[in-house]
């Protein structure tokens, strides 16, 4: 495996090392459980046991009794929070958000907040807490007897708004080739290895919430509603996260119980809430279903497109990924018709996970590609190319698209012309080997951000902006930036990330932050550079030279402040003063003028054991082309990273269901299986240079949410290729390869 | 967690004098036993968080590490492992990789690099199953941990489950790895406990699940594991541990096989299959040991002795595939330990 980050060509920024490595390795760099406060008071959750019905008793005495408990709260005192609606990255995201009970919605919903001089102790009192349920049958998922169907008025008022071009069943029934598939995806936590945590501290009216966060100014702000107050008084801090992917884009429930408990201690409150518990007090990646018709003719050209998708959710929440939006955009369809339906179940509401309308339903998309490919006898690279097109079904332009660039780059570097098409043609030994491929794929996202920039005579440069570095490299870049547009040395940069009390940044969501905040830190260092411009030449006994330093003198000041606002092209004029109200407003992708994607190309290889069937992937290839390149380090990273992601969701990832109960099974490390290191071989990132002057100012796609899409369609393609058995169902389990 | 009273012993002795202070009745469920060892905690603190174990009195007896109990001896007669020996000493141990291959491979393939520094291998023969029924108190159903209480597993989700020895009490896999090598090398475990010393085959350690799978082992509480005796048999040497399981760095088996033959060219003379993954105690499929002794390992022996071993499985919704997975497996280690260099 290549280990160095990739040389950088056409368009693209050197490999400079993260900004944040050094603290974050060293420890040095404080998350926002480990920041200190006076004299806490710890938090413990407790959750239900049951998924519907309610609590008929609560009894807490021998919680009360142990040794430094402080408070317990349940559901009658926590009437005054406020109730919020719900929206989808927004505030609500969990349906116990609105109460402690006595009413149960789902599994795992908190009932009562146990407060303790330590951690210990209220964890004892937790297990302490006895709880007596009046229990009704859930719904747990698809096909439970008590789930709800959307109704076809529902259902038919959402396609409205989803992509449909020509006549999609007659070209179907015209079509000289079909297929017609099914296939499904099952609920996925996020399991960042930091947990869900808040610490609460109120200075008078003045209240300071730490907790990792993706979007700091939303918290603020949906925290204050629930609150009851100004959401001024609010500030929340979050420097570092430790992993998120979606998780940590949304209010959760806990911030505001946590909030309240520390303004009846009048003492700061401190929850880390369990492994076990993060599988129930946020979001989920759904599980969903699709059904795809697809018909072309013998050249392999593509003219019907039919994307049917039905996506659990929670009971009253309709949280809807539709990623049909993307799929029909992928390539040039002759027509299309799209439909997704919600089933409601008595489930904790879904939410954002890694690019979440792409992952499930590209690898619909990509795994029906790889089945016509093979009913047309055509290479499934070669099929792709004869649909390449710069125009999707409804006529929409593409404003720049490299799809088979990354093919045939990829192609070369893992060999695909030594491929032989018949499944199980290829074998080493005891070891059936698979090649099979698949496009990744993410919307471009575009979204306005503010930005502070100060630059001091001694060429000091400082960046506010509360945007967040997830993992993804943005401190990084940032610096980067600005000391490229500033002319300093990167090490006189300093970037200040994930704090309301800077200016607002945009949701770290939709892989839009360097886009959104590169933009915006391009104008203030553009504005700073024009003052120092402005400089009188020379003034009488001062300094001539162009030295910084020199400059100064001759303005008069001692540090120049730039704030600045970007609003991408087509934004509301008021699009930052709602990001001050924690409202992020997103665009691009397919919702514009132009279709605007990040694409590329996974190639995979696995080995299936001849007989006992253990699957493997000894090696990935990926060539991605996202616009310009920032730093081909953090790029390469964040894609090697979604790559390694992706094997994990085709092969392990599945949070286990107990029908009966409506509750998670496997909700611990342990039996919750993602790869190690020791699990992963060969990743080969390729970087293609592509040039998009359409897409922002600074020209970059985001590609945060890009390496993981596709790759369990190029692993399901290449289980085919190995066995000849058709996966249509996510995890690939080697009992479905045992036959 | 619950507070517990924490102390030290430094020889077995002591230990088994410090556990005996505490009254502690014969038909307790093993997890509620008032005083638990605690050797590399790998386990117990992990059943202790989760609020499944909450022993009032926890001995420490990592000390007896210093002396033999913590010690590993080889000798041409065979092999004498001390119970508080560690996963990964063992595991790392020349003589035991070249004369006892199959234990090596059994603790090498068990958890990870970091448990196995941690955990002993009296622990680890002791480790509770992973039934995710078990281990979640809020389930109020489960007769292992509280008995007559019912088995949420029965019609929940099964995938992990055993389809061997089970009963309508509880269909729990015993998980670990080391256990099956032991019994295919006719393994005795010693014991010390507050009436003195015995010893007994290990095979017969732990009991079978029938209408009280709470009672796990054969060790009255108190008693305390002191070390694992194997003795240089013909067929140590030719012995190997096959592990199939859904992640390739670490990770409970679906099902796995410990084989040791003792071959007379390609005849073979005397086999030892315990099979893991698949059923509810380390297994000793002795049908299937019958079914190729004496004969020549081709397909058909193959095949009678996969079936053989699976003769008595039951299956249930979620783990109807262990049945062929287990036969392949037997059949590949069968394969692979006839095909070995000794
Ligand atoms: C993530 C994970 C993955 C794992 N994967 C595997 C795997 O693949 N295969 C596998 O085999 N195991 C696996 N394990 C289990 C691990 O091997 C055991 O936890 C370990 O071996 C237990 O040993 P210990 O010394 O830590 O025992 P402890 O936790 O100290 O003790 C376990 C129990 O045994 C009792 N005990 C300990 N020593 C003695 C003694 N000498 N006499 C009497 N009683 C005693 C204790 O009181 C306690 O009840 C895994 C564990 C984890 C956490
Ligand atoms: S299988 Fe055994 S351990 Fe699991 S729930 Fe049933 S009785 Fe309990």
């Amino acid at each position: 495996m290549a280990r160095a980050a990739p040389k950088p060509q056409a368009n693209m920024g050197p490999p400079v090392p993260r900004y944040d490595g050094r603290a974050k390795v060293t420890g040095d760099a404080r998350y926002p459980s480990d920041v200190p406060v006076a004299s806490p008071a710890f938090a413990f959750l407790v959750t239900s046991a049951i998924a519907k019905g309610r609590i008929v008793r609560m009894d807490l005495a021998a919680a009360q009794a142990v040794p430094g408990v402080l408070d317990i709260l349940t559901a009658e005192d926590t009437r005054e929070l406020k109730h919020v609606k719900f929206a989808a990255g927004g505030a609500g995201a969990s349906t116990s958000i609105q109460g402690l009970g006595p009413d149960i919605d789902h599994d795992g919903q908190i009932v009562a907040v146990v407060l303790a001089d330590s951690f210990e102790a209220a964890r004892e009192a937790a297990h302490k807490v006895d709880i007596t349920y009046a229990a009704e049958e859930p719904a747990a998922t698809f096909d439970a007897t008590n789930a709800r169907e959307e109704s076809p008025e529902e259902v038919g008022e959402r396609a409205k708004k989803l992509p449909k071009a020509g006549d999609a069943a007659a070209a179907l029934a015209s079509a000289e080739v079909t297929i017609d598939a099914q296939y499904a995806t099952p609920a996925q936590h996020h399991n960042a290895i930091e947990l869900f945590t808040t610490t609460a501290l109120w200075s008078g009216d003045e209240l300071t919430i730490y907790e990792p966060s993706q979007f700091v100014f939303g918290l603020k702000n949906n925290l204050a509603e629930r609150l009851g107050i100004d959401a001024e008084q609010i500030r929340v801090v979050s420097p570092y996260v430790g992993g998120a992917f979606g998780s940590k884009a949304q209010m959760t429930p806990r911030t505001a119980l946590i909030a309240l408990a520390a303004r009846r201690l009048g003492r700061p409150v401190k929850l880390v809430s369990t492994r076990d518990q993060a599988f129930t007090i946020s979001t989920y990646r759904a599980e969903t279903r699709h059904r795809i018709r697809m018909g072309a003719r013998r050249d392999g050209r593509i003219t019907a497109f039919i994307h049917e998708g039905w996506e659990l959710t929670s009971r009253p929440d309709p949280y809807s990924v539709a990623g049909v939006e993307d799929s029909a955009r992928m390539y040039g369809f002759g027509a299309v018709e799209t439909r997704v339906t919600l089933v409601h179940a008595d489930r904790n509401t879904p939410g954002f996970m890694r690019s979440p309308p792409v992952v499930p339903y590209i690898y619909a998309l990509e795994s029906a590609m790889d089945e016509l490919a093979l009913e047309l006898g055509m290479d499934p690279v070669e099929l792709r190319r004869a649909n390449n097109s710069m125009r999707d079904a409804t006529g929409k332009e593409w404003s720049s698209r490299s799809l088979m660039e990354c093919y045939d780059e990829a192609a070369a570097a893992f060999g695909w012309k030594e491929r032989t098409a018949r499944p199980g043609s290829m074998r080493d030994g005891d070891w059936l080997i698979g090649w099979g491929c698949a496009t990744a794929a993410y919307p471009t996202h575009l979204g306005p951000s503010a930005v502070r920039v100060r630059l001091t005579p001694a060429g000091e440069v400082r960046v506010q902006v509360a945007a967040h570095d997830i993992g993804t490299g943005l401190y990084t870049v940032l610096a980067q930036l600005a000391a490229d547009e500033l002319g300093v040395p990167l090490d006189m940069v300093r970037v200040e990330l994930g704090d309301t009390a800077l200016p607002p940044g945009i949701v770290a969501g939709g892989s839009v932050s360097t886009a959104a905040t590169g933009s915006a830190l391009v104008k203030a260092c553009a504005a700073i550079r024009e003052r120092l411009t402005a400089a009188p030449a020379q003034t009488t006994g001062g300094p001539s030279g162009n030295k910084l330093e020199d400059v100064f003198e001759r303005l008069g000041i001692g540090a120049i402040e730039e704030y600045a606002e970007f609003i991408p092209e087509g934004g509301k004029p008021d699009a930052i003063a709602s990001l001050y109200k924690g409202k992020p407003a997103l665009g691009g992708g397919s919702h514009g003028e132009k279709l605007m994607y990040a694409l590329g190309a996974e190639f995979v290889e696995v080995r299936v054991h001849a007989l006992t069937r253990e699957i493997r992937v000894p090696r990935i290839v990926g060539a991605f082309a996202a616009g310009r390149i920032m730093n081909t380090r953090t790029a390469r990273s964040q894609l090697m990273g979604g790559m390694i992601w992706g094997i994990s969701s085709a092969l392990h990832e599945a949070t286990e269901i107990d029908r009966r109960h409506a509750r998670y099974i496997n909700d611990n490390l342990a039996d919750y299986l993602m790869p190690v290191n020791a699990d992963i071989r060969d990743v080969e990132v390729i970087l293609v240079p592509e040039e998009d002057s359409e897409v922002n100012p600074i020209g970059a796609k985001g590609l945060g949410e890009l390496g993981n899409v596709g790759t369990a369609a190029a692993i399901t393609n290449a289980v085919h290729h190995a066995t000849g058995v058709r996966i249509r169902e996510l995890p690939v389990r080697l009992e479905k390869l045992l036959g | 967690m619950r507070p517990f009273h924490y102390e030290r012993a430094a020889t077995p002795a002591a230990a088994v004098k410090m556990a005996g202070t505490t009254p502690m009745s014969p038909d307790q469920p093993s997890v509620a036993t008032p005083v638990q060892y605690l050797a590399g905690g790998t386990n117990l603190l992990d059943m202790m968080k989760i609020d499944v174990m909450r022993p009032d009195r926890v001995v420490d007896i990592n000390a007896i590490a210093e002396t033999r109990h913590g010690g590993i001896e080889v000798s041409d007669d065979g092999m004498w492992l001390g119970a508080l020996a560690r996963m990964a000493e063992v595991a790392e141990h020349a003589d035991v990789k070249h004369r006892f291959p199959v234990i090596a491979q059994s603790l090498t393939l068990a958890a990870s690099q970091q448990l196995r520094n941690m955990a002993s291998i009296g622990g680890n023969v002791l480790q509770r199953t992973r039934c995710p029924y078990y281990r979640d108190t809020s389930y109020a159903e489960c007769n292992k941990r509280d008995p007559g209480s019912g088995c949420a597993a029965l019609g929940g989700f099964n995938r992990m489950h055993a389809v061997l020895g089970t009963s309508k009490a509880c269909i729990a896999t015993y998980p670990g790895d080391f256990a099956q090598a032991l019994i295919a090398l006719d393994a005795r475990v010693e014991i010390t406990g507050a009436h003195g010393h015995r010893s007994m085959a290990f095979a017969e350690l732990h009991r079978r699940p029938d209408d009280e799978p709470h009672m796990e082992t054969r060790l009255a509480p108190g008693e305390l594991i002191t070390a694992f005796t194997i003795a240089a048999l013909p067929w140590a040497r030719r012995s190997k541990y096959l592990k199939i399981r859904d992640r390739e760095s670490y990770e409970f088996a679906l099902a796995s096989a410990a084989v040791a033959l003792d071959m007379d060219g390609d005849i073979v003379r005397e086999a030892r299959i315990a099979l893991g993954g698949v059923a509810t105690v380390p297994w000793r499929a002795s049908a299937a040991e019958h079914e190729i002794q004496g004969k020549r390992l081709d397909e058909r022996a193959l095949a009678a002795a996969a079936e053989a071993a699976f003769a008595d499985a039951r299956v249930f919704e979620h783990n109807a595939f262990k049945i062929a997975l287990g036969k392949r497996t037997l059949t590949r280690a069968l394969r692979e330990t006839a095909a070995m260099e000794t």
